[in-house]
């Protein structure tokens, strides 16, 4: 256990303490406990930070299943420091914020900050360990989590509609993910992605490349809200401000560009990668920034504006990723620079856009509503919230002098380097790739200037507002002045953070290239070039829409502000739910005969199925002239008292048969010596006769089985095929270990349970030592019985009740 | 469970004698259990039928008086305490679910073999225990009467 261990974990650990202290802190705002933990956790990723400069890395390992190749490994380079740095840093300013934002009379604070950690430690998770399992755990946690936090006003209809989708969409992507983190395990033999990097010309060879590489980018798709994926960012903004401004700006939805980062080093080169990431994010670009212009909604606005700008992060790394197809280091260091953008416009955005959700979320907070219609003329009054939101949105549409701007232009830079990119069919689209992200860039500027003037300019209309309007308490504004001030100081000396965190994260994106040679020289002013020129056009074009905006914004196309996918998603969801409820209808019945009946037909298929497959027919009677007589007396009671079982007419003596039988199998065990097994069998013959008879008043009065003639013989065959197919198995079981000689396990323990678990009767060494996970899995299916009988018993339904 | 045959004297005293005799064989048979045949899980049925001997032999009211613990609890306890241990081993570096044994000599038993697959058996029998007895129990005392 490692002091990264500890610091993934510590969130986690805080969030199971958090609800045994809140009823003791009343009157202290817990969001003050709280806030100690991502603190901390930043000055800790803080003085990690000479461990990973010039590429440098750590690897903290812990066994977890090793037999599966499920490791707890802790894995701390440039990339994970980074996104370590930003979960934590923005949110210690998001809890923060919270404190102000969340009245603690009012709010279940407890479940709020419970949900925060459970999400913060499930990405520090993401980023920091090396098993893809574990990363796949991690990643399932904050879908979960931002689910709940979604969630979190839960009376309120929309919240839970928004919650499901993002639930829905996030965790269909994560499933898809996770086959193809197995498909590259079939290939590599392994879930340590280092371990893959170095395997991958073993991987780029492989038939499973391409699917492998889909899913996992199916993910990374349905969590950064990439086209046509995109529509549960808007929905989601039913979240309080706080999760919105952490979540869907700056971790979670950035946890699909993480993985294709990280992914990187196992798929570039190939030209499906290159072209996949480089359309879809294009496509998500300008559609994000489009349909931002579209919204009546500040936080629409922004979740919109999110998906594009995780659009544009995504060509950058699509464009990135032709860095692994170059001939010569050299080239490849030229298209690398695409990735520094990456990396440096992915911090930007964190700054940016968190400082902006922060001020939509006070003027919400503050005027009672976040609606374009309503709004306007708040420069006066907020006129903090006015400067904030002027530097968050100037970033944002790549005016100078802010962070935004220089990210912006290095990457029309990029854009204009793309025709000379190695990768196939690049000269054909290069100039298509270039003009739509410039129209993309045009409606960004659009969409940000309608949302500054609507909201601060133009007259101040008191009968829109339902309370008093002014400007927020100062603890409120603290963060969205820190990450603004963020904006301003990165824009005015860009360099400042890019030797100890950018630098170490794209080396950390591109191993194969020397980590001394990747070094990046930012500056505000870089002559007068073309990019200059693009920059200038984009402000003209988006002035004059702007002006021209009343013309054409009456438009059918204007006026529809919901995404047309969720229609796609809302007529999916009723046909599920339909077909889920005719497959209902048709299976449960609520008879028990059926429900059987269902399942033995599977059961016999599926084995009689595996039985022709591997030809395994076989039956052997060379040994049973070995057999004591008295063995076949006792099967031949067996055989007898089963028989007799169809015959009984009263359940009493019915009861007592099937104890019998019970107890001749545990004769049967006792002569095979396997002591342990009769003593299980005749305790559990005696609890379960006491429990059948106890049970007795409540059973119905036997009935005469009736039903057609047909279901009747449908019913014998099927018994029969079962009491058929499991003595084939027998037979067979028994003929393949004599004849093929097979080696029985048992040498194994008998070998070692003495040796390795110092223990004489084998199996108790098996059930504890060598099998302690399937024990304690059963027994615990045995706690879920007992808790059902408990359920069913305590808690019947009474008939009427809402089920 | 309804109280049955209470002038029965002689049975009762036989029977309350016998289960002192379970409860001691089934504490043989949990430590017994890691060289000879026993164990957690069989403890823990031979107790759970001591304990319904007793809810069979004297009243419900009665047996609950003796009997005061919530055999869910003890079931949710088992499998906290089978839990526990197996997370012991990825403290240490080692998998989950790794039992440590070690001989020691201790003053007055001399040799003695200490392993953590006694705690851990002794979550499984909790656990057993817990099972039998919330299901006997709930279904025992369930007083509503079913329309067939």
């Amino acid at each position: 256990m490692s002091s990264l261990h500890l610091a993934i974990l510590l969130p986690f650990i805080a969030a199971i303490v958090i609800p045994f202290i809140y009823p003791l802190t009343k009157r202290l705002h817990t969001g003050w406990i709280t806030m100690l933990i991502p603190t901390a956790l930043f000055m800790y990723f803080v003085f990690r930070l000479e461990d990973t400069a010039n590429g440098g890395y750590i690897v903290e390992e812990m066994a977890w299943v090793p037999s599966l190749d499920i490791n707890f490994d802790a894995y701390l380079d440039g990339l994970g420091l980074l996104f370590a740095l930003l979960i934590t840093g923005i949110g210690a300013l998001v809890v923060l914020y919270s404190i102000f934002y969340l009245d603690k009379t009012k709010e279940q604070l407890a479940n709020f900050y419970v949900y925060l950690l459970m999400f913060m430690g499930a990405m520090l998770g993401i980023v920091l360990s090396d098993n893809l399992i574990v990363l796949y755990i991690f990643w399932e946690i904050t879908s979960l989590s931002s689910a709940l936090l979604i969630s979190y006003w839960f009376t309120n209809k929309g919240s839970i509609f928004g919650a499901r989708k993002s639930m829905l969409v996030t965790v269909f992507g994560g499933f898809a993910m996770m086959a193809g983190f197995i498909l590259l395990y079939m290939e590599t033999g392994t879930f340590s992605i280092q371990a893959l990097i170095d395997q991958r010309d073993l991987i780029m060879a492989s038939p499973y490349f391409i699917p492998a590489m889909i899913l996992v980018l199916l993910g990374a798709f349905t969590k950064s809200a990439q086209f046509p994926f995109h529509f549960w960012l808007p929905d989601a903004m039913e979240a309080p401000t706080p999760v919105s401004a952490y979540l869907h700006s700056a971790t979670m939805v950035k946890a699909g560009i993480y993985l294709v980062a990280r992914m990187t080093p196992v798929f570039a080169g190939a030209s499906e990668w290159f072209w996949i990431i480089v359309v879809t994010g294009l496509i998500t670009l300008v559609w994000g920034s489009v349909s931002a212009v579209r919204q009546k909604d500040l936080k629409g606005i922004l979740a919109f504006s999110t998906i594009s700008q995780l659009g544009l992060l995504m060509v950058l790394l699509g464009l990135g990723s032709a860095a692994f197809t170059g001939e010569t280091i050299d080239e490849n260091l030229v298209y690398s620079a695409a990735i520094m953008t990456a990396v440096i416009h992915l911090f930007n955005h964190a700054t940016f856009k968190g400082s902006l959700f922060m001020a939509v979320g006070i003027i919400d907070h503050e005027t009672g509503t976040r609606n374009l219609q309503k709004l306007g003329g708040l420069m006066a009054i907020m006129p903090v919230t006015f400067t904030i939101s002027l530097v968050g949105l100037a970033s944002m549409a790549g005016i100078p002098p802010f962070n935004g701007f220089i990210s912006k232009e290095m990457f029309f830079t990029e854009l204009l380097q793309i025709s000379s990119m190695n990768v196939s069919g690049v000269e054909t689209w290069g100039v298509v790739i270039l003009a739509v992200a410039w129209i993309a860039s045009v409606f960004t500027f659009l969409y940000c200037a309608i949302l500054f003037f609507k909201t601060f300019f133009g007259p101040f209309e008191k009968k829109n507002f339902s309370k008093e309007v002014h400007e927020a308490p100062l603890g409120m504004l603290i963060s969205p002045i820190i990450l603004g001030g963020l904006v301003i100081v990165l824009g005015l000396f860009p360099n400042l953070l890019v030797p100890t965190v950018i630098e170490p994260a794209v080396a950390s994106i591109l191993p194969h290239l020397p980590a001394e040679e990747l070094t990046i020289n930012l500056s505000l002013w870089h002559g007068l070039n073309t990019e200059l020129l693009m920059s200038l056009g984009v402000i003209g074009f988006g002035t004059t829409l702007y002006m021209t905006y009343p013309k054409w914004k009456n438009l059918a196309i204007m006026q529809q502000d919901r995404d047309p996918f969720n229609s796609v998603y809302d007529k999916g969801l009723d046909g599920l739910s339909t077909s889920s409820e005719w497959i209902t209808n048709v299976q449960m019945t609520g008879r028990l005969k059926d429900y059987f009946t269902y399942m033995l037909l599977f059961i016999v298929s599926l084995l009689t199925y595996s039985f022709i497959r591997s030809d395994s027919f076989t039956l052997s009677f060379t040994q049973t002239e070995e057999a004591p007589l008295f063995l076949y007396g006792i099967v031949f009671l067996t055989i007898l008292s089963t028989i007799a079982l169809l015959f009984m007419k009263e359940r009493i003596p019915l009861i007592i048969t099937i104890g019998v039988v019970g107890f001749l199998m545990a004769l049967l065990f006792a002569v095979f010596s396997a002591q342990d097994l009769a003593m299980t069998q005749l305790l559990i013959e005696t609890v379960t006769v006491v429990l059948l008879l106890l049970a007795f008043r409540h059973l119905p009065e036997m009935v005469q089985e009736t039903g057609s003639r047909l279901r009747k013989s449908l019913h014998i065959a099927l018994s029969a095929s079962v009491g058929l197919l499991v003595f084939l198995i027998g037979t067979a079981s028994f003929a393949l270990r004599n004849d093929a000689n097979f080696t029985p396990i048992s040498e194994y323990f008998i070998e070692n349970s003495y040796s390795l678990a110092g223990g004489e009767n084998m199996v108790n060494v098996i059930l504890v030592d060598f099998r302690g996970l399937d024990t304690i899995l059963e027994v615990l299916v045995l706690a879920i019985v007992a808790l059902a009988i408990l359920m069913m018993v305590k808690l019947r339904f009474k008939g009427g009740e809402d089920v | 469970m309804k109280y049955s045959r209470s002038h029965d004297v002689m049975q009762r005293v036989l029977i309350t004698i016998t289960i002192y005799f379970l409860v001691a064989f089934s504490f043989y048979l949990f430590f017994a259990g890691h060289n000879n045949p026993g164990g957690g899980f069989i403890g823990g049925l031979m107790t759970a039928s001591a304990f319904i001997l007793i809810y069979l032999i004297f009243d419900r009211r009665v047996a609950n008086r003796i009997i005061r613990f919530s055999f869910p609890g003890i079931l949710a306890t088992g499998l906290f305490v089978s839990l526990f241990v197996g997370l012991i081993g990825p403290v240490f570096g080692d998998e989950m679910f790794t039992q440590y044994f070690d001989y020691f000599d201790l003053p007055f038993f001399g040799e003695v073999e200490l392993t953590t697959a006694v705690p851990f058996d002794f979550g499984i029998y909790l656990v057993v225990v817990g099972m039998a007895m919330a299901a006997t129990v709930t279904i025992a005392e369930d007083e509503s009467k079913w329309k067939s």
